[in-house]
């Protein structure tokens, strides 16, 4: 990590962390026993210990700078050491809530470990730990090798990293403390969204620059779409954070947005969260890993770009539909319905194209299990974008709506899409960059690949068919016009579905700490792939510097 | 000048509309303007190239 820099480097990342180290002592000053103190601790103890790492190898000797005419591959490597921590992480915090579901005891009685709390540390965790890491991580290799140009910067690769996940250690933490927002998915305070904003717009300028030094003439697909979900996500990010601090002392803010414009921000932001986040980089990933793994190129380069504007374009009014038979003008919401339909024409342009690259190799998908995550992934994707559309439409949405119908989509998209295609991803990406033959265990691959198929078929089956029946028994009525249910019997109906989603998704949880020993097992034991290439320099030696000799 | 919802009804509704026809008009033509079909052609066979993963010089 240091000794790839130059003392020079080396000096103004120590600079960088003392100011956050400083930060983090005036946060802890100002807000004392405000859970904005303890941020401000964890702030300098986060900062301490990376001011340790970069002091203990401060006077090493400088790098050779003709290696810097290779790919920069360390901050990736670090990245999907984080993406895996991260998914083990917040599946199990997610496992821990479904079980709570069924047997609210295990919520020990304890504030900080209640469904409230937790519930968005999963999200958090899933969505911002495990995905951004893996997006930050693939966007750094994708970038460089369409490029084919080293990323342009030393030291902000790993500023964006580490500080992004400053960003989620103090979201996940403030939410154990009680802290939020009240916004989904945008719960953290106003501290830790103006550093994501800084972290957000160094990440945006390293892209560009890189694209900036590209060799190929033509910027390849995948980098737009890593590029809209940079450019977007700090859009949504900025506008729906807008808020007023009670003081500078106090972690507590308060929203600029009002009643009905707070909810139709809110959801513009939500909605596009799912684009943008959820959707545009995990195409990207599709875009580039896809061809890689399959050999072939991608289908319709065409059909690639004209999806790519429709699922901009479109997505950016879709929100309202979370907002049906709210206090939102009737013509928004049918604008949200009305581009939530259309959004199925770019949805399943993506799919189709994917899956038509594919025609020709399924002799490749049977075989090898990294290509049928992706091909799982694609059909994830085909099937929660339709279902997204029609769950849009206003009178299916008023079945759906409140139940556990949501939380089915939401997990076909997250499972079976979000988390499919990175797996398939890092399962390619792993080998190449540690320089491996392959991964060191393709059976474990292959039951990685069942545990995660079964877990997500479960979990979503479960899902819709008890928010099938959630949403009937609300709307059942007798003959004397009353309602047929309560709202307790409608609960109880649900107990054995909620054990059955915590069993599938446990199923899920466990292939990701299959996967997790599986990369770490390739990057100690796999025999390097045999090529006639350079010979190794540091960044691409046979260990990575932070794993520790065999011998140990 | 108030901008009541009214305004903000009828310009959504008019020039939200032609904006987004122009804009998809311009897409189509981009995407299938005659020269740049070597571009792309080009562009999604040379991920596939990686002779010694290393930048170009
Ligand atoms: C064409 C694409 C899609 C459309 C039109 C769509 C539409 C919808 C609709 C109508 C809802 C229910 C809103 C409600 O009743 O409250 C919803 C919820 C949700 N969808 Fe999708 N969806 C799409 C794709 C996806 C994908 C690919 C994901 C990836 C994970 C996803 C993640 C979510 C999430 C997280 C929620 C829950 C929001 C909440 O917390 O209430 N969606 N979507």
């Amino acid at each position: 990590m240091v000794k790839q820099l130059t003392s020079g480097e080396r000096q103004f990342a120590a600079v960088i962390l003392v100011v956050l180290a400083v930060l983090g002592i005036a946060m802890a000053a100002a807000g004392r026993a405000d859970p904005l103190g303890v941020h401000g601790l964890i702030v300098l103890l986060y900062s301490g210990a990376l001011l340790y790492v970069v002091l203990s190898s401060f006077y090493e000797r400088e790098p050779d700078l003709s290696l810097r005419t290779r790919y920069y591959d360390d901050p990736i490597k670090v990245g999907i050491a984080l993406t895996m921590a991260w998914a083990v992480f917040g599946m199990f915090i997610g496992v821990w809530v479904a079980a709570q579901l069924a047997w609210p005891n295990l919520a020990f009685d304890a504030a900080w470990s209640s469904f409230g709390r937790l519930r968005p540390a999963h999200t958090t965790g899933v969505i911002f730990g495990f995905g951004g890491n893996a997006l930050i991580a693939t966007s750094f290799h994708v970038v460089q090798r369409t490029s084919r140009a080293r990323l342009a910067g030393q030291i902000s690769p790993w500023f964006v990293l580490f500080g992004f996940n400053l960003f989620c250690i103090l979201a996940v933490t403030g939410y154990f403390m009680g802290l939020t927002q009240s916004k989904e998915y945008a719960e953290p305070e106003w501290y830790a969204d103006l550093w994501l904003v800084v972290v957000w717009v160094v990440y945006f300028i390293l892209y560009i620059r890189t694209l900036a030094r590209r060799r190929e003439p033509h910027i390849y697909v995948a980098n737009w779409y890593y590029l809209a979900f940079i450019l977007v996500v700090a859009m949504l990010h900025i506008v729906n954070n807008i808020a007023v601090p009670v003081s500078l002392g106090h972690a507590k803010s308060y929203t600029v947005w009002a009643g009905v414009q707070d909810a139709m921000v809110q959801w513009w932001y939500g909605h596009n969260a799912v684009a943008f986040f959820l959707t545009a980089g995990f195409l990207a990933m599709l875009y580039y890993y896809l061809p890689i793994r399959a050999g072939r190129p991608i289908f319709s380069y065409r059909l690639s770009i004209l999806s790519f504007w429709g699922i901009t374009f479109f997505y950016m009014w879709a929100g309202s539909h979370h907002l049906h038979y709210t206090a939102l003008p009737h013509w928004v919401q049918n604008l949200g319905m009305t581009f939530s339909i259309m959004l199925l024409v770019p949805s399943w342009a993506s799919a189709g194209n994917a899956l038509l690259t594919l025609n020709g190799a399924w002799h490749k998908v049977r075989d090898d299990a990294t290509l049928r995550f992706i091909m799982v992934a694609v059909i994830f994707y085909g099937l929660s974008t339709f279902e997204g559309s029609f769950m849009a439409i206003r009178p299916v949405n008023s079945l759906s709506h409140y139940t556990d119908w949501t939380v089915g989509h939401v997990h076909a998209g997250a499972l079976g899409w979000v988390a499919m295609i990175t797996f398939g991803s890092l399962y390619t990406l792993v080998p190449t960059l540690w320089k491996r033959e392959r991964m060191y265990s393709a059976m474990l691959v292959e039951v990685h690949f069942w545990l995660a198929l079964a877990g997500t078929l479960i979990y979503v089956f479960a899902m819709w068919n008890s928010g099938i029946i959630q949403g009937l028994m609300w709307r059942t009525y007798t003959q004397e016009d009353t309602l047929a249910y309560s709202f307790l019997d409608s609960l109880v109906a649900m107990y054995p579905y909620y054990i059955a989603r915590a069993f599938g998704g446990l199923l899920f949880l466990l292939g990701a700490i299959v996967a997790s020993y599986n990369i770490w097992m390739t990057v100690r034991y796999s025999p390097e792939a045999l090529t006639d290439r350079a010979p190794a320099g540091p960044d691409q030696g046979p260990l990575p510097e932070n794993v520790t000799a065999p011998a140990e | 000048m108030d901008v009541d919802h009214d305004t903000l009804v009828s310009v959504s509704k008019s020039w939200g509309l032609f904006y987004l026809i122009a804009f998809s008009i311009g897409v189509l033509i981009y995407t299938f303007w005659p020269s740049n079909r070597k571009r792309f052609d080009k562009a999604k066979k040379n991920i596939l190239r990686d002779e010694d993963d290393k930048p170009w010089k």
